[in-house]
């Protein structure tokens, strides 16, 4: 990682047990100011619980180890007030089921104002003109007059806008987005990614934006990293990793996804299912659903080693550069191509 | 939002008439009054002049169109027994009872919903563990074993509570304990399950994603969310105000409602026994009726939902 | 050929009564759509949560009352439902739909619940039922182990599987599945979709799909209607309205589908949200968000024609000179 450019927000080692069962196993990750970084992978991967312990949001029975450092101050194991202080001032979350995270008997002029209170210092008709602000911005029609309205009077879409409005309210350096468009149609997703994009410019704070959807993740982010079962398994750049995905998983990934354009043909799915974080495989957890899996990928994890090309990767055969068609264009399965060479 | 009312009433309105109905039809199957009031060795010519006198010599269904029509007009006939105005006979015992059950009521709410919230806060610890025990034992045990306890414990062993009458305030303690215990475990054990449900909602976290302290996430956005199924109880509570005492009253021998209903009943003072029963209706369909309107104020969802 | 399922016209109006003294506002959520499924034909339905796809699923199965219009089966209008013939064509049409938690009997063993529809529909003797049983099992990728779970002790995908198994179970010409993969995560909704397609060709099954996902759609229909607010705008090939979507609801719907490698730039963001179907716009529903909307959309509903050689679309602006299609 480049040190000319001073990091933001530092992870190194971060583990989480859950009533003893670890979901986390030890993950490093570094957010650069103003960066938009990606956290792709399936349901129980840990791409959410990674950002909820960093923030001290997890439940009390989790168990959280390792170290989380906000601009070199260490935030895991600090007083609740630190992690109080940075949760929406220098870290804001917004989360996946807009409806559901906003109170529902709370007034949403009062939920934002609130934020606003906490983190500026703004009360009375100073908060109130700053939340109408907010809202604009995040492209609520009518703000003034809906200002009073509670959450349920707001569509799904709408519901993210004004949660991203509270982000945006403590103005901080650090989004962390976690799902923000699951929830939502097609279209109104194609809206609030469009907002995140549009709103990272305009105020230069760092986004990680957590998603199973490596499309979304392509417009949003510039790096990505790639879980599976509790650990990272692939970091690059989105060019990188959407031109040449060198973990198998992350090629199975991007193979499953159906494609809009080019030649309808079968898709191609990851065999088996994800593992029970109980019960994870020894060696590689991917293993048991690997096409290229090695004798010594049963009993070696393989380490989250940097690459040639800057990359890091955690496989002990990953797919060759070679072998790898640019995702973009029409595809030709590249296991078929591979098992015709071998 | 009148409509919502106007709705309310009529169901309100409807629920008391079937009280009064199935009060009225019970009472008239269940033995007859003629010879429970004047004993077993009572001339036949004396039960029947009894009940002409009472209207009890007519058809079922044209004693019920009577006791409707007097209801409508306000009269809610007499005793047999002291041929007083049975109305009068009631409202003179409401305030004994109340005397007991409005301080019970305080109990319960300032002890029930403070440990079911703190031991909610607060899972699996001592505390909780303590909350849920003691909540368990408070609704289970009933109330004559209860007070029966505490009549042997503080009145007979320690000697420092008088364990019956009415003379001085004093005297009230021990009904006003045994009358909460069991509302008390059950609020906490309802209070502490509504927080936790609450708790674990997304808009919780978000409250803490936003870097509110936590004292702030629990008061201002937990707990308006989880006073709405813990008013429902509270408006069962308070709709029993009036009928909660019958057992304590007689343990105590407390002279509220409940002693009364228990002596009319046992004469089949009619009169009296449907007097207190639309009384103990009319107190359970007013409370509901606040409870259905303090919904619509604490959760603007179902105002909502009740303006269109 | 005759259709195997044939809709036309189905409407369904929900009247929507808040309070009992207040007056009744009719909701369409279904209005006036019209539909054919060829024996073994996919027919995708697409749209937006309050497009009514969903209603009009279960309108086909005979599962939500019909207001208006009729569906065929094989040529034979509908009968009556809960009636004991209704239910024998219910053996021939199933549905499989998005939460399979919710589809299977929790205190049910994957076996039993496979050889439940084969007992109440009295369709093998009971012998052969256990073989019945392992074949539906095979068919949709169970492992025999798997028999005596019970729905809570397999994965998301594996009761999918097994809702499918159960709907296969009576020999169904016509399978309604309304979002059977969008709680699924993205390796497996791949298995689950290549299995429905094996099947659907192995056994030449209609399929009616409904998903708000444009990509799985694509890859399963052999033809797509796109719905919104209870009508079809748009309908032709997946192959066709993919490549070059006409309506421009169905464009901006294209559109908004994230590429993996492609950027935002140049995709088609609609502005505002789909309008509450209790408040319809006048015209074409579509026009308060529409970029190419004239006058006579604000004020003329535009009817379903055919624009080209088996494309139908709903505009007035695409569909200028092209003729009606007949109801």
């Amino acid at each position: 990682m480049g040190a000319a450019k001073s990091n933001l927000v530092e992870l190194r080692d971060l583990k989480v047990a859950f009533d003893g069962v670890q979901v986390l196993h030890g993950i490093d990750l570094t957010v650069g100011r103003g960066e938009a970084l990606g956290l792709v992978g399936e349901s129980g991967c840990g791409k959410s619980v990674t950002w909820l312990a960093a923030l001290g949001l997890l439940p009390g029975k989790a168990g959280v180890s390792g170290s989380v450092r906000l601009e070199g101050r260490e935030l895991c194991g600090s007083p609740r007030s630190t992690l109080e202080s940075v949760r929406g001032g220098r870290i804001a979350m917004i989360f996946q089921d807009p409806s559901s995270s906003l109170n529902p008997v709370l007034r949403i002029g009062r939920q934002i104002t609130e934020a606003l209170a906490l983190h500026r210092g703004l009360r009375g008709d100073a908060a109130r003109t700053e939340a109408l602000r907010l809202m604009d911005m995040v492209g609520i029609p009518d703000a003034r007059s809906r200002f009073d309205l509670y959450a349920h009077e707001f569509s799904g879409g709408q519901c993210q806008r004004l949660m991203i409005a509270m982000a945006l309210a403590g103005e901080p350096d650090l989004l962390i987005a976690d799902e923000p468009t699951t929830a939502l149609d097609a279209t109104i997703q194609a809206q609030i990614l469009d907002l995140l994009i549009q709103l990272r410019a305009e105020t230069g704070m760092a986004t990680v934006f957590i998603s199973h959807d490596l499309g979304a993740v392509s417009q949003v982010c510039e790096r990505v990293c790639v879980m599976y079962a509790g650990r990272i398994v692939e970091q690059g750049t989105v060019e990188q990793l959407f031109a040449a995905p060198r973990h198998p998983y992350t090629r199975g990934l991007f193979d499953a996804i159906p494609r809009i354009d080019g030649p309808r043909q079968p898709l191609v799915p990851i065999p088996g299912t994800v593992p029970n974080p109980k019960h994870l495989p020894a060696g590689c957890a991917f293993s048991p659903r690997c096409s290229r899996v090695l004798q010594s990928c049963h009993t070696e994890l393989p380490p989250l080693v940097p690459q040639g090309d800057g990359r890091l990767l955690a496989c002990a055969r990953p797919v060759p550069l070679a072998l790898v068609i640019h995702a973009a264009k029409p595809r030709t399965p590249a296991r078929i191509v591979e098992s015709a060479l071998q | 939002m009148i409509s919502f009312v106007l709705t309310r009433l009529l169901r309100a309105i409807i629920t008391i008439l079937a009280v009064v109905t199935f009060a009225f039809v019970v009472l008239r199957m269940s033995g007859d009054p003629a010879q429970v009031m004047l004993g077993p060795d009572v001339p036949q010519d004396v039960i029947d002049a009894f009940r002409k006198a009472w209207g009890l010599d007519q058809p079922v269904w044209v004693q019920y169109l009577a006791y409707l029509k007097s209801i409508f007009t306000g009269d809610f006939g007499v005793s047999m027994r002291d041929k007083a105005s049975a109305l009068d006979l009631v409202l003179e015992r409401v305030p004994a009872t109340l005397q007991l059950t409005i301080p019970a009521l305080i109990l319960k709410l300032v002890i029930g919903i403070p440990a079911g919230i703190y031991a909610a806060l607060h899972r699996q610890s001592f505390a909780d563990r303590g909350v849920i025990l003691l909540a368990i034992l408070g609704f289970t045990i009933p109330s004559f074993v209860m007070g029966l306890i505490l009549v042997l414990v503080f009145s007979i062993i320690l000697g420092v509570l008088p364990s019956g009458g009415q003379d001085t305030w004093v005297h009230g303690i021990l009904p006003t304990i045994t009358m909460s215990i069991g509302g008390i475990g059950i609020l906490a054990r309802f209070s502490r399950s509504a927080m936790i449900e609450v708790m674990g909602q997304p808009f919780i976290r978000t409250a803490s994603a936003k870097g509110l302290k936590w004292r702030d996430v629990v008061w201002s956005h937990a707990l308006p969310n989880a006073a709405v199924p813990i008013v429902t109880i509270v408006g069962f509570m308070v709709g029993s105000l009036i009928a909660g005492a019958v057992v304590v009253e007689s343990i105590f021998s407390w002279p509220g409602i409940g002693r009364l209903l228990i002596v009319s009943v046992s004469n089949r003072d009619l009169a009296v026994v449907q007097c207190i029963l639309l009384v103990i209706a009319a107190t359970m369909v007013v409370s509901n009726l606040i409870v259905d309107l303090l919904y619509g104020w604490l959760d603007p969802r179902l105002r909502s939902r009740a303006a269109h | 050929m005759t259709p195997l399922i044939q809709a036309t016209n189905l409407a369904r109006i929900y009247q929507v009564r808040r309070g009992l003294f207040a007056q009744p506002k009719p909701v369409r959520a279904v209005d006036g759509v019209s539909l054919a499924v060829m024996p073994g034909e996919t027919l995708g339905i697409v749209g937006e949560s309050g497009s009514g796809k969903s209603t009009l699923g279960r309108m086909l199965l005979g599962i939500d009352q019909l207001q208006a219009g009729e569906v065929r089966f094989e040529g034979r209008a509908m009968p009556e439902l809960r009636t004991a013939e209704w239910r024998a064509l219910r053996a021939k049409m199933q549905l499989v739909y998005q939460d399979p938690l919710a589809a299977l009997d929790r205190r049910l063993t994957i076996a039993s619940q496979l050889a439940e529809p084969l007992e109440i529909h009295r369709i093998i003797p009971k012998d052969q039922r256990p073989a019945r049983v392992a074949e539906l099992m095979v068919a949709v990728g169970l492992r025999q182990d798997q028999a005596g779970r019970f729905p809570h002790e397999l994965s998301g995908g594996q009761r999918q599987r097994a809702v499918i198994a159960r709907a296969l179970a009576s020999r169904p010409k016509l399978l309604v599945c309304d979002e059977p993969v969008s709680a699924l995560d993205v390796s497996i909704q791949a298995q689950v979709v290549n299995m429905l397609r094996q099947l659907q060709e192995q056994n030449g099954i209609a399929m009616v799909f409904i998903s708000h996902d444009l990509k799985v759609v694509r890859n399963i229909a052999d033809r797509v209607a796109v719905m919104y607010l209870g009508r079809i705008v748009e309908e032709a090939s997946s192959d066709v309205i993919f490549r070059s979507p006409r309506h421009p609801y169905t464009q901006a719907l294209v559109s908004s589908v994230p590429v993996p490698g492609k950027l935002l730039e140049g995709r088609v963001i609609l502005q505002g949200e789909p309008p509450n179907p209790a408040n319809r716009p006048a015209g074409c529903a579509f026009h308060p968000r529409c970029s190419i909307a004239r006058d006579i959309c604000r004020s003329t509903a535009p009817v379903l024609r055919q624009i080209e050689n088996r494309r139908t679309a709903a505009c007035h602006i695409v569909a200028d000179g092209a003729v009606p299609v007949a109801a």
